[in-house]
């Protein structure tokens, strides 16, 4: 099923939990929703869900408006960051709940049910683990029995709210991979929050970076690594060298610094903050170099085929504040330049995106 | 397997205390036999002594004056109105105690904390200002006195004023048990059986009572023994009409104002054994609830 949200606004008292949201999830899809806690995405999930309403707007699931049905009317599974399972019932009354509280005319035979129940138990393979009470299971199991319990009712949409975020890197690794496995073999249209940059980026089709209640990029995760659309976006994904300064001609001006800039679309004199990833940008050893940011050499850290430099900037004109850099460099390169600790150089971009300064 | 084993591991690291396993926290063997040794004195000579010592006088006389005490008419009566009293007040408060431990554990509204406030009034308040306060509102002079005389209803001085007093007294005891659990537990359980389709009925049956079922019994039960038990206000609006509003303590009090030792006492012991079920009842209660508690935290 298709999900449109349409302009959707929720406040908590002064604070303004999204602020006029729009998004069209296409269906079959695993959609992250991304961003910093507290930037709406949970809040956002649960209005889809029908647990929130919204103050403004209105949510479209497969075209049709589902803004005042009933959380039980709208076909959505629901799984709980932390699982939410009944804990009084054992693993099987827990799958099997979506199905006996329904009316009784639509509810299954006990036959049904238990045919049911079992091969839901067989999809997250924890077919042995059927009469165990949920505080018996690791938190990964947990997790999967949450997810067949959501599936049990056939849902439309698959909503998770951030489904590993209380589990281990281990399990967290593991879990993640199934999940995408288990949705290449169902195809049911998921949504799940996540904080976790790594995770959104592995796992989903499709990512909405959100901020501040706002909708900052929708992509492919190829797309929000390598085209972020927005100072945010930037900042949140991957790692980034920033450099903040005025437009010089052909250069943003750091300081005392010019760095040469190769797009501009802002004029003269303009206040802007300069995103370079860590692999594009460059350090130049040679002394006679006037352009680029100076810096300092603080670490290198080589592991495999490629090293990262750490560089600190510190200055008079930055008031006494150090700017850290990250510079990747292959370990031919390395060796050519020699860096020493201590050592100044200068860094230049080979690809610098330029965003008007908010701060 | 491994979980009966962890069980059993766990008992044995419990036998020992926090206190007692580490060498900084763990006293000498004379503080121990000291601290040990006053509080059983207490506990002989204020507790268990007068315990022993009501069915000591109770039985004086022999078994025949003992079953003559309870079978006077007026000690059936009294008993009879302890029960009925007990079988309106407690239902009636579980039933209001479900609902204030759902609205302040489920919503956000004005007036929360005044109302966690208000339930605990009944608990420092004492029970004989309560009573006065309803002999206010319904006695004969009171503010619904005249109204109330006009329809020929009794409160004040009949059976209704006793139930009523002992729904005061015995009002907090199941909303204060299930509020910090409900608090504790949080909505989400809830939130996933509505998203699986279950109505508002059928959440609260399958979800919210199963998991506080144990702390609603513990409240159910001291509720009991408190609005069997009560004295004081009740004291204040029944008016002593023997055979007619007296309750099992008002009448062991009349009948030890009247120097019947042996009779008093036999319908004390009544009270003191029921005391002792409850008690009974109570600590096997806990146990379940400790053990679900031990199930829950396992693994």
């Amino acid at each position: 099923m298709s999900i449109a949200i349409e302009h959707v606004v929720k406040s908590f008292g002064t604070f303004r939990a999204l602020d006029d949201v729009s998004l069209a999830l296409p269906r079959g899809e695993l959609v992250a929703l991304l961003g910093p806690s507290g930037c709406g995405k949970t809040t956002l999930l649960r209005i889809v869900a029908g647990l929130e309403s919204a103050d403004a707007g209105r949510i479209l699931i497969d075209g049709q408006d589902a803004t005042g049905k009933h959380v039980r009317e709208r076909q959505v599974g629901f799984v709980f960051q932390h699982y939410a399972l009944f804990r009084h019932m054992s693993v099987f009354e827990n799958i099997a709940f979506g199905l006996r509280v329904k009316p009784r005319r639509e509810r299954p035979t006990e036959a049904e049910i238990h045919r049911r129940v079992h091969k839901l138990l067989d999809l997250v393979q924890l077919g042995w683990l059927k009469d165990r009470s949920p505080a018996q299971l690791s938190g990964g199991q947990r997790q999967r029995i949450a997810l067949a319990r959501a599936l049990a009712v056939e849902p439309q949409v698959l909503l998770l709210d951030e489904p590993f975020g209380a589990l281990d890197a281990k399990v967290r690794k593991e879990l993640r991979r199934w999940l995408r496995r288990l949705h290449d073999e169902l195809h049911i249209s998921s949504v799940f929050v996540t904080h976790d940059q790594e995770e959104a980026l592995e796992v989903a089709d499709r990512i909405v970076l959100m901020n501040k209640g706002r909708i900052e990029q929708v992509g492919t995760p190829h797309q929000i690594y390598q085209e972020p659309a927005t100072s945010f976006a930037y900042s949140f994904i991957g790692n980034v060298n920033t450099f903040r300064g005025k437009i010089e001609g052909a250069f943003l001006r750091v300081g005392d610094d010019l760095l040469p800039h190769f797009q501009c679309n802002f004029a003269e004199g303009e206040p802007v903050v300069g995103y370079a990833r860590p692999h594009d940008t460059e350090i130049v050893a040679d002394t006679q170099e006037t352009a680029g940011v100076a810096a300092r050499i603080n670490r290198v850290l080589t592991s495999g085929g490629t090293s990262r430099v750490e560089l600190v900037a510190n200055g008079p004109e930055r008031g006494g504040a150090k700017d850290y850099f990250e510079v990747e460099i292959g370990s031919e390169d390395l060796s050519r330049l020699a860096l020493a600790n201590g050592q100044r150089v200068r860094l230049k971009s080979r690809r610098l995106s330029l965003f008007r300064d908010q701060a | 397997m491994s979980g009966a084993t962890s069980q059993l591991a766990a008992h044995l690291s419990s036998s020992l205390t926090r206190f007692e396993g580490r060498l900084a926290t763990r006293d000498s063997g004379l503080v121990k036999t000291a601290v040990l040794a006053v509080s059983l004195a207490f506990f002989a000579v204020f507790i268990f002594l007068p315990l022993v010592l009501v069915f000591a006088e109770a039985f004086r006389k022999g078994w025949d004056t003992y079953i003559a005490a309870l079978a006077d008419p007026d000690a059936v009566s009294a008993i009879r109105l302890t029960l009925l009293a007990a079988a309106i007040a407690v239902p009636l408060n579980l039933v209001f105690g479900i609902s204030a431990a759902w609205a302040i554990a489920r919503f956000e509204f004005r007036g929360r904390q005044f109302l966690i406030t208000l339930i605990d009034l009944p608990f420092s308040v004492s029970p004989v200002v309560a009573g006065l306060v309803y002999v206010l509102i319904f006695g004969a002079h009171g503010w619904f006195g005249s109204w109330l005389q006009a329809y020929d209803i009794d409160i004040i001085f009949a059976v209704p004023g006793i139930v009523l007093a002992t729904i005061f007294v015995t009002f907090p005891f199941v909303a204060r048990e299930l509020i910090p659990l409900m608090q504790s537990q949080g909505r989400e359980e809830e939130e996933a059986a509505i998203i699986l389709g279950a109505s508002g009925w059928q959440t609260f049956w399958r979800v919210t009572l199963p998991n506080v079922k144990w702390a609603l019994l513990y409240g159910v039960i001291l509720c009991n023994a408190r609005a069997m038990g009560e004295f004081g206000a009740v004291s204040v609006v029944s008016g002593h009409i023997r055979g007619e509003t007296n309750t099992m303590p008002l009448h062991v009090e009349i009948l030890y104002n009247e120097y019947q030792f042996a009779a008093a006492f036999a319908v004390a012991s009544l009270l003191a054994l029921l005391a002792l079920v409850t008690l009974a009842l109570k600590a096997y209660v806990e146990w379940q609830a400790a053990r679900n508690v031990a199930k829950d935290s396992e693994g």
